[in-house]
């Protein structure tokens, strides 16, 4: 790292203040402050429209705030994708073709001041079993892996991926995050968006929740659970109205489909006692911790509640 | 040096695309040798007419070319291609310079093409009239390898084929490609502020000695500059759309 254009030092952060962006009447982002260290794995988590998109465009430039500021490694975005210190991979995207896929990544590679090797980039992306074909042959799960090597080439300090798995099968993304860990494991600082609550909680370090455009929680994993600290009991039961359930005490929310009843408790000591007490036909009772997507809905549901 | 890696598999690309050469090789040839071939001893705006056929299916192929080159940015739009690049180091003008670079390529392959075919039909010029068509030919295509950046910003995929073929055709049509148009009175004023009029014109002109007359000069200037501005525009209305 003799170039100055890349030296950081390791203090530097991804700092984002007040972002603010709107699509016509609709408020993507709403002061939106986020800090993130430098060789962490961050997850940016939320449901389809929440505004991770829109934030992570913000963060690399792609879409101008209407307001608040970005500084990447004390930069503009901007300053900061210029010097190469950005890898990234949108959330759609095609390959330009009469490229076989090594052609592509060689071609990308060099752009950057200090690429990896291709065939490295080819090997952890998962894309050497088919970089001799041409890009406009690859099924979708393929061309997500050529883009994955594409991020990976710039050999950045900061990836950023957007719904990188979104194509893929169970296998390729189990692959697929076991790659970004490889490369996070270099002290490499990648922020991804996700809709699928496991990954997040399996390969982040840090989870930021994002709900209609604000963040809704931040921290470890095991913190957005604590957060929540819920339990979900699951039972048989027929012949039920669901405001008798409702009644119990602990319980926080019901739902029933035909016999099964399923029962959200912030105190499930007590909700069971009340549950056998009551109903002395109810069986196959099952309780266990509410996992990330519960206290997913959960924190979504009350930042609605706060919206309103 | 980087760039350099990057041009060339932009020059790959190009030359893989057989539709591309096709078009701007394969049909002015043919058209050339169907015509041209079975006049080659007439005489049409007092040069011989093979010359006036080969420097007219010239004018075609390579504005053909540098327009499609250029008008390839909308594919690479609509593939999301173009916001994959803003996110790297790669700086617009380069992404650009390179689509440019391999419409010219494409167009000296035509031209290349053409002296042969024009060659073999009898068509003889001094080293220096080669010279001098060449690089008016080559300065007459700026003004159309900017519209192609321009059409590539402006254009969805769907409408690249029909669009390149009836602007290229048009402007051929009106620069004398498929014979002179009008050879005189008011109409040929209006059409000598047609830049590919003096695309068409390169071999007369360089035939006669000299260069193009200062008014071909200006026309070719303003086509550009304007089609630049233009150009710029769609350009910035594009990235800010995203």
């Amino acid at each position: 790292m003799t170039d100055p254009s890349r030296d950081v030092s390791p203090v530097d952060t991804i700092v984002a203040r007040g972002l603010t962006k709107s699509f016509g009447a609709v408020r993507a982002v709403r002061e939106l402050d986020l800090t993130l260290q430098r060789g962490t794995s961050v997850a940016l988590l939320g449901p389809n429209g929440a505004g991770k998109t829109t934030t992570i465009d913000m963060l690399i430039g792609l879409t101008k705030p209407d307001a608040g500021t970005v500084s990447l490694f004390g930069r503009s975005p901007n300053e900061a994708v210029k010097a190469g210190l950005i890898g990234a991979m949108t959330q759609t995207g095609q390959l330009i073709d009469y490229l076989s896929v090594r052609e592509l990544v060689t071609m990308m590679a060099a752009i950057y001041p200090a690429p990896l090797a291709v065939d490295e980039a080819l090997s952890i992306s998962g894309a050497d079993a088919f970089a001799d074909r041409q890009t406009r042959k690859l099924s979708g799960g393929e061309t997500q892996r050529v883009r994955f090597a594409i991020a990976l080439v710039a050999n950045a300090e900061l990836l950023v991926l957007d719904e990188p798995t979104a194509a893929l099968d169970v296998e390729g993304r189990r692959d697929f995050w076991n790659a970004m860990r490889a490369f996070a494991a270099r002290g490499k600082t990648v922020v991804f968006a996700t809709h699928y609550l496991e990954e997040a909680d399996a390969y982040a370090d840090r989870i930021v929740l994002i709900s209609h455009g604000r963040i809704a929680a931040d921290g470890a994993p095991t913190e957005i659970k604590a957060t929540v600290g819920g339990r979900i009991i699951r039972a048989t039961l027929p012949d039920v109205e669901s405001s008798n359930l409702q009644a119990l005490r602990g319980v926080t929310a019901v739902d029933r489909k035909g016999d099964a009843i399923t029962l959200n408790s912030n105190d499930s000591d007590a909700t069971l006692r009340d549950l056998l007490n009551t109903f002395a036909s109810v069986r196959d009772i099952e309780v266990r911790g509410a996992g990330l997507e519960e206290a997913f809905l959960e924190l979504t549901l009350d930042s609605d509640g706060a919206d309103s | 040096m980087t760039e350099l890696t990057y041009l060339r598999y932009e020059v790959l690309r190009t030359w893989r695309n057989r539709r591309f050469l096709v078009f701007s090789l394969v049909f002015p040839l043919v058209l050339f040798l169907a015509i041209a071939g079975p006049h080659k001893h007439l005489t049409i705006e007092h040069i011989s007419f093979p010359l006036y056929w080969m420097t007219g299916m010239i004018a075609w192929g390579t504005m053909v070319a540098v327009i499609s080159s250029g008008a390839r940015i909308a594919a690479e739009r609509a593939a999301g291609w173009t916001r994959q690049l803003r996110i790297t180091p790669l700086p617009t003008w380069s992404y650009f310079s390179a689509k440019i670079f391999c419409g010219y390529m494409m167009a000296i392959m035509s031209m290349a093409v053409l002296f042969a075919a024009g060659t073999f039909v009898g068509v003889r010029l001094d080293a220096v009239q080669w010279i001098v068509m060449i690089a008016l030919l080559l300065v007459g295509l700026i003004p159309f390898a900017v519209m192609g950046i321009m059409f590539g910003h402006l254009l969805k995929v769907d409408s690249l084929g029909p669009a390149i073929g009836g602007v290229t055709s048009l402007f051929a049509l009106l620069g004398g490609s498929y014979g002179p148009l009008i050879t005189g009175g008011f109409f040929l004023s209006i059409v000598k502020f047609i830049p590919s009029y003096w695309l068409v014109q390169a071999s007369k002109t360089a035939l006669q000695g000299g260069g193009w007359p200062l008014e071909a000069w200006i026309v070719i200037a303003a086509w550009t500059v304007v089609l630049s501005v233009v150009a710029v525009r769609v350009y910035e209305r594009d990235t800010k759309r995203v």
